[in-house]
């Protein structure tokens, strides 16, 4: 076991108080599916927004034999990811990896990795804004009087009004799900490709929300349904073409810009993913050692 | 061609190694001391304490010194770590009514008991440039007086004659409330209100304040007292069985007697609001009085109509550190989401495209 | 000539919808409105006439749940037939009245309608609410209901916002009506519309209650609005109910000089 590289502060970085105040939260979220838990959301070396509620959720749950893995965007590489990454390192000395299949637990900003996660993994996310009702409704004192009566009527409302208006539903991110047939829940802003990966997971996914001092959660094996019409039911977003890196299909795709005349390409968000089957052997149309593109 | 972002670890390296050496600016200057900024910039290190929420006057200076300046950045850096020390408990209430005053004034009345003590002040100077700061000569040194009679409290000789509301009592074994311990939760004591205000931006209090002034909730305010000094800061350890001392620390008070209040039941009687701050700050202890009385607005059977009277407003956005944070994280990426409406965009454009298309066929028909 | 309407006698039956005792609410010293009792019975429009400040806001305010009485009690029949103390109802419950066998029509429709919220959304919104979970067929009932109240389908799609007054209230009163309620509270419904105006919404009005066999509480402080749409009258005055009965006999024949002096300024104008 490592030791904290950094003395002075306790074993990742919160104090032994604040992580049993912080574990009984969620152990309270676990125990009513998709519920908002207020709890004393501390201070963090980092800003609010930046990811405070998904650190204080993983230095509460974080052991000295996890393997943690940080992803932003998808991606191992991103500046907030690298950022969390190094803190946990340097205050809780725990081993990192950007391998999806052998962290124990897994920070997340905006994707779930595509790799399929399993019983002994937990995911942890930043949320920003944990109330799925607050742009339809501003006040808290109201939205949590609607999810204790379970008065869900007006997220529908604005699903008819993305139907009336585009012709289907128009919300592409934090895509409103009722979780174990219950609580209206935002899923944090991962794009609705991301949803269905949420239903029945054998992983524990736990949401801290630091600014607004909110922990919820989804027990493994939980149903996680995606709010919809019958004649307008839930779909992902698609891909046209699979990555140009690695091929793969239905994945989630970054675009990335080429060249100021519209070229671009599409590439895995999830660099993990990408970088795992091109060590497989999988190409895509642009990949540097392709067959098309060798001299 | 592979140009996805990489690199992003050596790159943070690099730009927090080019923050430390602007931070230095030109090495041919001296370098700032902890101790100069604590002395000299003294009015900043109180408003990083304040806003901070520690009164560690040594720690504010280090900070200001650390953010390059910047305030805010001074005060998330004092809240990260003030939020690592351990919490022994509460304090007895402050008795400032025993403070060590080294400015005390009164809007309500030309004299009273204890005298008005004008102390070091920015009122009355003309607000000129003063170039001679820029050599550094030596100011002439102040005339010096003992403290004389005590100084009640204004609004305890208003009391006397019950012209204003009693201060409610609090149960003296009811717990303290602390925000940074439990969560906020509407509709809010007093105590954790007060608490809020007194950690809240001293610019947004400010605004509101002000608006209060403007009609946005009007409360008929006037000054009864405004009082800076020490006071000892005493803990009731619970092992010893008494009161140990711990201290002083230095605060600014602010009490406004505002708009009366009369009913069938009661005798008219001014309302009061209340502000405190830790160091040396007028402008937010008042700020913080105006809107302290103006979130009691319910509390009197008056209509809730201003933004400052609005209490789930003005504590959800007072914080400038969770406001700071969430406001500068839209410089973070967003490319997943960013892709998603990217392609809903274009999907619906193209939809729209067909139905243009549609539309132009069946006129070209109609018109054959 | 006698506009007001009675209820065929055939059809009136014998259990009350609404049964209220007693009812008094006090603001601190002042009086809000005191025992004041009555039974509502399916079908029957019941109008509350009198000058502001009678207490007849106040009382609808009570019997809506919308305010919490000093004394006195509310039952309601429900669905079932078992007639329940509506006071004693959980928020969930008297929401879910509120939302399903109730309605409220606000004098202002700005408080009854999502002013940023399509027509069609306004009229289905009731109907998501109590579990309907297909696009198609809330858009159908709200074209329908549409139609009912006289609003062009082709303004499902736009905001209330951009409607006149009048289309205001109709939209209003669909949003209303579509879960089929059994009661609806009305406060000054025609108020502050042009007399040509109400006249139709009035009209359209009695039409709906017939049809649906609607039980209404209005308050207005029109004794013509009275005449034309209830069945039976209360006058208030000062918080108190000074004479009460079928809506034709008070006004034709009042008994209290208070009642003579409020038909006299208004009805012969």
């Amino acid at each position: 076991m490592n030791a904290p590289l950094t003395s002075g502060y306790n074993f990742a970085y919160l104090d032994e108080q604040t992580k049993r105040m912080i574990r009984r939260a969620i152990l309270k979220a676990i125990a009513i599916p998709g519920y908002q838990v207020p709890f004393a959301s501390r201070e963090m070396p980092m800003p609010y927004g930046w990811g405070t509620g998904g650190v204080q959720v993983t230095a509460a749950v974080l052991g000295a034999d996890d393997t943690l893995k940080v992803i932003d965007q998808g991606s191992d590489d991103t500046t907030n990811a690298v950022s969390i990454r190094k803190f946990f390192e340097k205050t809780a000395g725990v081993a990192t990896t950007t391998v999806t299949s052998e962290a124990t637990v897994i920070q997340t900003r905006h994707r779930i990795p595509e790799t399929p996660l399993k019983e002994d993994q937990i995911l942890v996310y930043q949320v920003p804004i944990p109330e799925p009702l607050r742009f339809l409704e501003p006040r808290e004192t109201e939205t949590r009087t609607m999810h204790a009566l379970e008065e869900y009527g007006l997220m529908h409302v604005k699903l008819y009004e993305d139907i009336a208006r585009h012709g289907h539903i128009a919300t592409t991110y934090a895509y409103p799900v009722k979780v174990a047939g219950r609580y209206l829940m935002d899923p944090s802003p991962t794009p609705r490709f991301d949803n269905p990966k949420m239903h029945q997971s054998p992983a524990l996914q736990l949401f801290g929300a630091g600014r607004e001092k909110r922990i919820y959660a989804v027990p493994p094996y939980t149903d996680v349904v995606s709010l919809d019409f019958e004649d307008h039911p839930f779909e992902v977003n698609k891909f046209d073409k699979p990555c140009a890196l690695c091929g793969a299909e239905g994945v989630y795709l970054d675009e990335v810009i080429l060249d100021d005349r519209g070229g671009r390409m599409f590439v895995c968000s999830d660099t993990d993913h990408c970088e795992t089957r091109r060590a497989d052997g999988n190409r895509g149309e642009m990949s540097p050692d392709s067959s098309e593109n060798r001299p | 061609m592979y140009v996805a972002v990489k690199g992003g670890e050596a790159a943070i390296d690099n730009a927090h190694a080019l923050l430390a050496h602007e931070r230095r600016g030109d090495p041919s200057i001296p370098e700032i001391t902890p101790d100069q900024i604590r002395e000299q910039l003294a009015l900043a290190v109180d408003r990083v304490m304040a806003e901070g929420s520690l009164h560690d006057r040594d720690i504010a200076a280090l900070a200001i010194k650390q953010a390059r300046g910047d305030l805010i950045e001074a005060i998330f850096l004092v809240r990260a770590f003030r939020t690592t020390l351990p919490r022994f408990g509460a304090s007895e209430p402050l008795d400032t009514s025993a403070m060590s005053v080294r400015r005390r004034i009164s809007a309500t009345y030309k004299d009273l008991p204890g005298g008005q003590v004008l102390g070091p002040t920015f009122d009355y100077t003309h607000r000129l440039i003063d170039f001679t700061l820029a050599g550094g000569a030596a100011p002439p040194a102040p005339a010096t007086a003992t403290q004389g009679e005590a100084a009640p409290h204004v609004t305890t000789l208003l009391d006397d004659e019950g012209l204003i509301e009693r201060n409610p009592s609090a149960a003296p074994d009811a717990p303290v409330g602390d925000l940074t311990r439990e969560p906020l939760a509407f509709p809010a004591s007093r105590d954790l209100r007060l608490q809020n205000l007194a950690r809240g931006d001293e610019g947004f209090l400010l605004a509101l304040g002000y608006s209060t002034q403007r009609g946005y909730g009007r409360t008929h305010p006037f000054v009864g007292e405004i009082r800076f000094g020490t006071v000892q800061v005493g803990f009731h350890a619970e092992d010893l069985g008494f009161c140990v001392d711990l201290g002083t620390i230095s605060v600014t008070e602010c009490e406004m007697v505002t708009q009366f209040k009369g009913s069938a039941e009661a005798a008219p009687h001014f309302t009061r609001g209340y502000g405190l701050v830790f160091g040396q700050s007028e402008r937010k202890a008042m700020s913080m009085a105006l809107i302290d009385r103006a979130l009691r607005t319910a509390e009197f059977g008056e209509d809730v109509v201003a933004p400052a009277q609005d209490e789930e407003f003005v504590l959800s956005h007072s914080d400038n550190v969770q406001a700071t944070g969430f406001v500068e994280h839209l410089k973070l990426p967003h490319y997943v989401d960013f892709q998603a409406e990217l392609g809903l965009v274009r999907q619906l454009r193209s939809e729209f495209a067909a139905r243009q298309a549609d539309l132009d066929a069946m006129r070209k028909e109609a018109a054959e | 000539m006698s506009a007001a309407r009675e209820l065929p006698a055939a059809e009136m039956p014998e259990l009350p919808l609404l049964s209220v005792d007693g009812l008094s609410k006090f603001y601190g010293a002042r009086l809000g409105c005191i025992d004041v009792g009555f039974d509502l019975y399916p079908g029957e429009v019941l109008a509350i006439v009198g000058e502001s400040g009678s207490g007849k806001s106040t009382l609808l305010s009570l019997l809506s749940g919308r305010l919490a009485p000093s004394a006195g009690r509310i039952r309601y029949r429900m669905r079932d037939g078992e007639l329940r103390n509506v006071l004693g109802l959980t928020e969930a419950e008297r929401r879910l009245l509120m939302r399903t066998d109730w309605g409220f029509v606000h004098q202002d429709p700005a408080q009854g309608l999502r002013m940023a919220v399509s027509a069609g959304a306004n009229v289905g919104e009731r109907l998501m609410a109590v579990g309907q979970r297909h696009y198609g067929d809330i858009r159908a009932t709200a074209t329908d209901w549409l139609g009912r109240v006289e609003i062009d389908s082709d303004r499902i799609d736009d905001a209330p916002r951009a409607f006149s007054g009048g289309m205001r209230q109709r939209l209003q009163i669909a949003r209303n009506l579509v879960t089929h309620p059994r009661l609806v509270f009305m406060d000054e419904p025609t108020g502050g519309l042009d007399v040509s105006v109400q006249a139709r919404l009035l009209d359209l009005l009695r039409g709906l209650v017939d049809d649906l066999g609607l039980s209404v509480v209005i308050v207005t402080h029109d004794l013509a609005v009275a005449r034309l749409i209830s069945h039976r009258l209360m006058v208030m005055r000062q918080g108190r109910v000074i004479e009460a009965g079928l809506t034709d006999q008070v006004l034709d024949d009042p008994r209290e000089p208070y009642t003579q002096l409020l038909v006299s300024s208004v009805l012969q104008v």
